[in-house]
């Protein structure tokens, strides 16, 4: 009888560090297995680049994290984190085409709590700058280019400065600058403590920020190296 | 300091509530989709009908509660089924999902939303089915009122639920109407014989307003608690 469970465990700063482990994960639908017992374990201040083909199951591997889907069988246990402290950024935008960007964002961050703690404005308007966008930009995310929708589905993921980003293919349809932009932005918040999870098919884009590559084929984990360790088996083309 | 937790608690609620209400305004205002819609579909029911039949001012007392709620059952439809597709668009409900804001915010910012379209359809139309039908209530006018408040609850709480059930099946224009009419069968029918006694002068509609009013609270009270597991379902 397979078994599987989403756990959260307090984390004490000064015995444990915060980290994400996955036990023999496997996440099934009907007859495919889009996860086939995998552990890994994602720790704080790095950023791991989760590569494959299209299928490989790195998609559904982010779902999991983000508690989109739960598992078949196998654990997944938080140590230190809590599921509010993630942002996620999926293939899908996750925005409303008819309201603005700072609508959006103002928006999540009210979802996120943040009203609370800052001001709503200048937290939406800042991380709308970090992106390169602009806040007093007054047109529906409809007409935005795929290319800023992008960089506005990254500024919802982390509205709310989370400990933990998980991001699904945040270059795709993005110019060669912004991604350059981009990834300075996510070499930032690795540096500020934060955990990065992202999916990708552009190796080159994040060869150099990346501190463990990890390769999946048919929902198996079939390497996982440091930057530097790549080998050109381990990218599927 | 559980007596400051509680109240933190709420307050949250409130502001998810107030912010999910708020976005709903807004894009139905940008958008006009469901109203549009609604607007137009009730309009010409109540044509149609008015054009069909030539009757008595008598049996148009009779008739009229029967054609007005199947009208915005009807109608209403069209609007519940708007407001999820909006959150499909995107995948955005899933970034509501990662978030820590309640379901049930997010359910009673849609039925409230819901309730504020249809209502606003049904303040335009009412008079215009008066005038078609030639209809004066001979009973409390002012029970009309709360027919209509508590009738229109009724139709949106229900259909914000069952419109989000049926989110994930795939042909949802089919399925809610499916599951919505025979679920609406006794809200729907306290609404019809209310509407009919109160203008028809015959005695008192305190029973079906009660009934009504029962209605609303169970279905409401059982969208509230079901609905996070509606919203999670893979």
């Amino acid at each position: 009888m397979p078994t599987s469970s989403t756990k959260q465990t307090e984390a004490n700063p000064q015995t444990e560090e915060q980290r994400i482990s996955l036990d023999r994960v496997s996440k099934v639908f009907g007859r495919v297995a889009a996860v086939r017992e995998t552990t890994l374990e994602f720790i704080h201040s790095r950023i791991y680049v989760l590569l494959g083909d299209n299928g490989a199951g790195k998609s559904t591997l982010l779902r999991l994290l983000a508690g989109l889907a739960q598992p078949t069988s196998g654990s997944i246990t938080l140590h230190g984190y809590t599921r509010e402290r993630m942002g996620y950024m999926a293939h899908a935008s996750l925005l409303y085409d008819d309201l603005t960007g700072m609508e959006n964002l103002r928006y999540f961050a009210q979802l996120y709590g943040v009203a609370a703690t800052t001001d709503v404005e200048s937290r939406c308007a800042g991380v709308m700058s970090s992106v390169a966008l602009d806040p007093a930009l007054a047109i529906p995310v409809r007409d935005y280019s795929q290319g800023m929708r992008q960089r506005l589905s990254l500024a919802r993921a982390m509205v709310h400065s989370p400990e933990v980003m998980l991001l699904d293919e945040p270059f795709s349809n993005v110019d060669a600058a912004s991604a350059s932009q981009m990834t300075g932005l996510l070499s930032k918040l690795r540096h500020a403590g934060c955990l990065i999870v992202l999916v990708t098919h552009q190796l080159n884009i994040v060869k150099d920020i990346g501190d463990e590559f990890i390769t999946f084929r048919a929902g198996q984990l079939i390497s996982s190296r440091r930057r530097g360790q790549l080998r050109p088996t381990d990218i599927i083309q | 300091m559980s007596a400051a937790n509680n109240s933190n608690t709420s307050n949250s609620a409130a502001a998810m509530l107030r912010a999910n209400l708020a976005k709903d305004l807004r894009l139905e205002w940008r958008s006009k989709d469901a109203l549009n819609a609604m607007g137009f579909f009730a309009l010409l029911v109540v044509v149609i009908f008015a054009l069909s039949f030539d009757p008595t001012a008598e049996e148009s007392r009779r008739i009229a509660g029967g054609i007005f709620w199947v009208a915005f059952l009807f109608a209403a439809v069209v609007a519940l089924n708007q407001t999820w597709a909006r959150e499909m668009r995107n995948q955005v409900l899933d970034a509501y999902r990662v978030s820590p804001a309640s379901a049930s915010a997010l359910f009673f910012g849609k039925v409230l939303g819901n309730f504020l379209f249809v209502g606003a359809i049904e303040a335009v139309v009412a008079p215009l089915f008066m005038v078609f039908y030639n209809l004066r209530p001979l009973g409390p006018a002012w029970q009309l009122i709360v027919v209509f408040l508590l009738g229109t609850w009724a139709l949106v709480a229900n259909g914000t639920f069952f419109a989000a059930l049926s989110l994930r099946t795939r042909n949802r224009e089919v399925m809610l109407p499916l599951l919505l009419f025979p679920i609406s069968v006794p809200a729907l029918l306290s609404m019809v014989e209310a509407t009919t006694t109160i203008l028809a002068g015959d005695g008192s509609a305190g029973m079906w307003i009660k009934m009504l009013a029962g209605y609303d609270v169970i279905f409401t009270v059982a969208g509230l608690l079901l609905f996070e597991l509606v919203m999670n379902a893979e």
